[in-house]
């Protein structure tokens, strides 16, 4: 029986394991050093947050695997011999396969700031970094500051893990305002306002130049590049975006870039291995999609489209219209279609941009300023329907069409207030020449 | 690992979620509120009754909203979840437990021991706890207080209380909101005013809270109450007609039109405490596979008890003699189960393939009922049913299931199962509308296409125990008879994935082999296999 043997546990190893046992009688080991049995790290910083327990992370209960015949195996792959098809651990033992499937995910990046390994820092990623930030800031007493470096998603969410224990938040931002290498002028700035509103001491254009440690190798504080100023500090928070997590491939003759290369199929240079979700990198990037997405919802698709081509359905990873979604603080994002932030905007791309007076919705919907094609949306604090999106980027609708047809995509729970005609009355108003 | 649960006696945990200062005064006037009943429970004889209760319900109503108030107008507003599972009393700590056992003992008392609460008996003048409620029973309908005035007064008060708790903590809400001061609206004047005020109007009524609908009202259909209701002519045959048509024709409309939760989470009493008093508590409700299928065996064999308990009960009362009256055994049993064989077969004829293997459950629960029926028609005499005394199967209800399940364990664990185990493995009334809700109605729960992530905060503050990510995360809608369309699941989910509506039959139910956003030849591939 072909023994299909997957490196990661995460939601792109675990759902091709899933898609696998559905579609064959294959055996399947998923092999992972960083927890018994799959969990959601998007739900770690729920943990810590006391609303959840991490068993509550778990998507299936512990028999499904059993039951599911998927054999787990922990321990940590050190080195993959390709001709011989042998997996290496670092424990000493081996494990054969006859197909191989690279789904590691990524770890945080550091920039080799002075003091980066020190005890205190840690990115917010694995199970692990979550283990260590209860041990570093289990309360505001241990831990009388914590300064977070990084402007993105997981870098706002440890914001708002250290807010829930009144833990006190230095969160310095690269950027002059937050995320907006990809959020547009208007929806940065209202999160902005909104990190303030929380009692995070949000600083943007703001460097971190080093980590002081004391007498112990624990962080006593950060240094910071613009202004010199030392800031004192028992956690520090490296949140700047992540690398896909491939080093022990180094040695191999997998090709690498920054990430395991693959093409559509997802196959890598050597045959039957493959590699799929945050780690995997296309040679060329799909649409306007990165080469690299660590995405949760991409790793799945991936792991959905290779269980068809691993059972003998050879098929394409093709991703459709580009969506995503997250929660800044208490303001939930959702995105359809594709609307750029200043950076990397195309010279077509116009916006329409509406804001509630209370501060927490707004919407930006892009569309191109000659033929009026509708592009995309951002929506903040109003939920929308993915598949109504889905289908008008699908059926290329004008903007006037999306406009005027908003209250079909709307997702907001039963008697939530509605602001259709308002944002439609805004719309219009924007067009009539002045 | 680190984060495992560590129980102090403190009421919050860790250090850096400690109440403040002023929501330590609330909870400090609340308990005082609670020791006057205490000491009115161990026979203090207080000097002014009226004045003392005002005070005690006054100070526990005050003291939850000052804490409420303080918990969460103090900061902005969204999800408030912080620190639930570290908290003792919301995590099964000693707190929990103290609760659970304080709240078990006093269900025990009060069904089966109310002397001890000071009940006079043998027309014997109140005294201790039931003596302190007095004065507001006079001044509601004229009469002494029972155990069940003093049960039903703290029932309301706390639905009403933790129920403006609740408002608050889901200010930015407003299904939340309309949906607590509903079942707020109906605890105060169904279940507690109106009745009393009926009592004045016209004495010789039975108990009637309107709402209350049979078989969750097992007693409705007793000999002492449908002779109650016929002994006072029109309005007591029109409360009886109301009772019929509640069950069989307002509840399907209703049901079809909204799912279960019209009821369950808007006007029902025990979902009124739950969602109210018992919020604290959803997470507790086990969402493992184990549970749902004990669940499923447990509410239908309840069901299956309440439908035969009722049908015999009704039956006894009902003489052999034609002239008596037109409604004899003999009509009355072949109208049950001409009734029941028209449902069974309705639903065999437009959802067999829908149920799968679970139709022969369903149908061996048919003939099970079908064949007691017909036992009971056989061989019952005046007064032996299935040969044990007629009346025995009717108490037996009452203790096991109207008192034990529903009271002692539903709400007395509430601190331990969650806040729904009667209304999720008991309530007949909740399997009657979820088996319609499962297959006649335009509710679900609708998924957002490929946005869920998997977190799990859907399911875990989910009472009924439903694994909703099992759903979510597939891009599957949530179509499930337990639901009783709380909506904190959408609440909660950070993702804007859950939306409760009513839509159209078609497309309710939509399992996906492959998510919304994958390429499309796929998805049409795998989804039309």
């Amino acid at each position: 029986m072909e023994h299909i043997v997957i490196i990661g546990n995460g939601i792109s190893g675990v759902t091709l394991a899933r898609h696998v046992r559905k579609l064959s009688d294959k055996r399947i080991t998923i092999v992972s050093a960083e927890a018994d049995y799959f969990f959601s790290r998007t739900a770690l910083m729920y943990v810590y947050m006391g609303h959840m327990k991490f068993e509550h992370t778990q998507p299936y209960e512990n028999w499904f695997w059993k039951k599911n015949r998927i054999e787990l195996k922990k321990g940590y792959v050190k080195q993959v011999e390709t001709t011989t098809k042998t997996l290496h651990f670092a424990e000493g033992d081996t494990l054969q396969y006859d197909k191989l499937i690279i789904a590691t995910g990524s770890k945080p990046n550091k920039f080799g700031w002075p003091g980066q390994d020190l005890n205190g820092v840690m990115g917010m990623y694995h199970k692990q970094d979550l283990e260590n930030l209860e041990v570093h800031a289990p309360n505001n007493e241990v831990c009388k500051r914590a300064v977070i470096v990084g402007g993105g998603l997981i870098g706002i969410e440890l914001a708002e893990m250290l807010n829930s224990r009144s833990i006190p938040v230095t969160f310095l931002v690269r950027e002059d305002s937050f995320w907006n290498g990809v959020l547009p002028k208007g929806e940065s700035e209202m999160i902005n306002r909104h990190i303030k509103n929380h009692h995070i001491d949000l600083r943007l254009s703001t460097n971190l130049k080093a980590i002081n440690s004391d007498d112990n190798g624990n962080v006593k504080s950060v240094i910071i590049e613009e202004t010199g100023e030392e800031l004192e500090c028992n956690v520090v928070g490296l949140t700047a975006g992540v690398t896909p997590n491939i080093d022990f491939l180094k040695d191999s003759d997998i090709e690498i870039g920054r990430g395991v290369k693959v093409n559509r199929f997802l196959e890598t240079n050597i045959p039957d291995i493959y590699a799929i979700g945050d780690c995997a990198e296309q040679h060329e990037a799909i649409g306007n999609r990165r080469p690299i997405e660590a995405v949760w919802y991409t790793g799945r698709m991936m792991g959905e489209t290779l269980a068809h081509t691993i059972c003998g359905n050879k098929m394409e990873y093709k991703p459709g219209h580009w969506f995503n979604s997250a929660k800044f603080l208490d303001i939930e994002y959702q995105t359809y279609g594709w609307v750029f932030g200043e950076r990397g905007r195309p010279e077509y791309e116009q916006h329409f941009h509406w804001k509630h007076e209370d501060d927490t919705k707004c919407i930006t919907v892009a569309y191109d300023k000659n033929t009026h094609k509708f592009l995309g949306i951002n929506t903040f604090g109003i939920r929308m329907r993915h598949n109504v999106f889905d289908q008008w980027l699908t059926e290329k609708r004008d903007v006037d069409y999306v406009m005027n047809h908003l209250s079909e995509a709307n997702f907001d729970p039963e008697f939530y207030s509605r602001f259709e005609n308002e944002i439609l009355k805004a719309y219009t108003n924007q067009l009539q020449p002045v | 690992m680190s984060n495992k649960l560590n129980h102090s006696m403190s009421l919050a945990k860790p250090d850096a979620l400690d109440i403040n200062n002023k929501q330590k005064v609330a909870l400090a006037i609340g308990v005082i509120g609670l020791f006057i009943l205490a000491l009115a429970l161990f026979n203090t004889n207080f000097p002014n009754k009226g004045l003392f209760l005002t005070l005690s319900l006054g100070s526990i109503i005050g003291g939850i909203i000052m804490y409420s108030r303080e918990a969460y107008l103090t900061k902005l507003e969204g999800i408030k979840n912080d620190g639930v599972w570290f908290k003792s009393i919301s995590s099964r700590g000693v707190w929990g437990w103290i609760v659970g056992v304080i709240l078990t003992t006093f269900y025990i008392v009060l069904y089966f021991f109310p002397k001890y609460l000071g009940l006079g008996t043998d027309g014997a003048e109140n005294t201790g706890l039931i003596s302190l409620f007095d004065s507001l029973s006079q001044l509601l309908s004229g009469r002494n207080a029972s155990q069940w005035f003093v049960y039903g007064t703290l029932y309301t008060v706390a639905i009403l209380a933790f129920g403006y708790k609740f408002i608050l903590k889901y200010r930015h809400n407003r299904y939340q909101q309309l949906r607590t001061v509903s079942v707020m609206f109906f605890q105060l004047g169904f279940a507690f005013l109106i009745p009393e005020f009926m009592y004045v109007m016209n004495n010789d009524l039975p108990y009637y809270d309107l709402k209350s609908i049979w078989p969750l009202n097992y007693y409705i259909f007793d000999e002492w109450s449908v002779k109650g209701f016929l002994s006072n002519g029109n309005i007591g045959l029109a409360l009886l007609i109301f009772g019929i048509l509640s069950i069989f024709v307002i509840t399907p409309i209703l049901t079809y039109k909204y799912g279960k939760r019209w009821y369950c989470s808007w006007v029902c009493g025990c979902g009124g405490l739950a969602e109210t008093a018992g919020d604290s508590f959803r997470q507790l409700s086990s969402k493992k596979m184990s549970a749902w299928k004990l669940e499923r065996w447990l509410i239908h064999t309840v069901l299956v008890f309440s439908i035969v308990m009722t049908v015999a009960m009704v039956y006894t009362y009902l003489g052999y003699d034609k002239n008596d009256f037109w409604l004899t055994r003999g009509v009355f049993i072949s109208l049950v189960i001409g009734f029941l064989t028209l449902v069974f077969a309705a639903v065999m004829f437009f959802k067999r393939q829908e149920l799968g293997k679970d139709a022969k459950y369903g149908a061996i629960g048919f003939f099970i009922v079908i064949a007691l029926l017909l036992i009971m028609h056989f061989t019952g005499t005046t007064d032996h049913l299935f040969y044990i005394k007629a009346g025995a199967l009717r108490s037996a209800y009452g203790i096991y299931i109207g008192s034990i399940f529903s009271g002692v364990i539903g709400t007395g664990f509430y601190p331990i199962l969650g806040n729904r185990s009667w209304c999720r493995f008991g309530c007949p009334m909740a399997a009657i509308l979820g088996f319609q809700q499962r297959l006649f109605s335009k509710f679900r729960i609708t998924t957002n296409g490929g946005q869920c992530i998997s977190c799990g905060n859907c399911s875990n503050s989910c009472e009924m125990g439903i694994d909703v990510r099992h759903y979510a995360q597939k891009g599957e809608n949530i179509v499930r008879s337990s639901c009783v369309g709380c909506g904190i699941c959408s609440a909660v989910c950070p993702r804007g994935v859950l939306k409760l509506e009513n839509d159209s039959m078609k497309g309710r139910i939509n399992p996906t082999e492959v998510l919304l956003g994958n390429d499309v030849d796929l998805m049409d591939l795998v989804n039309q296999k």
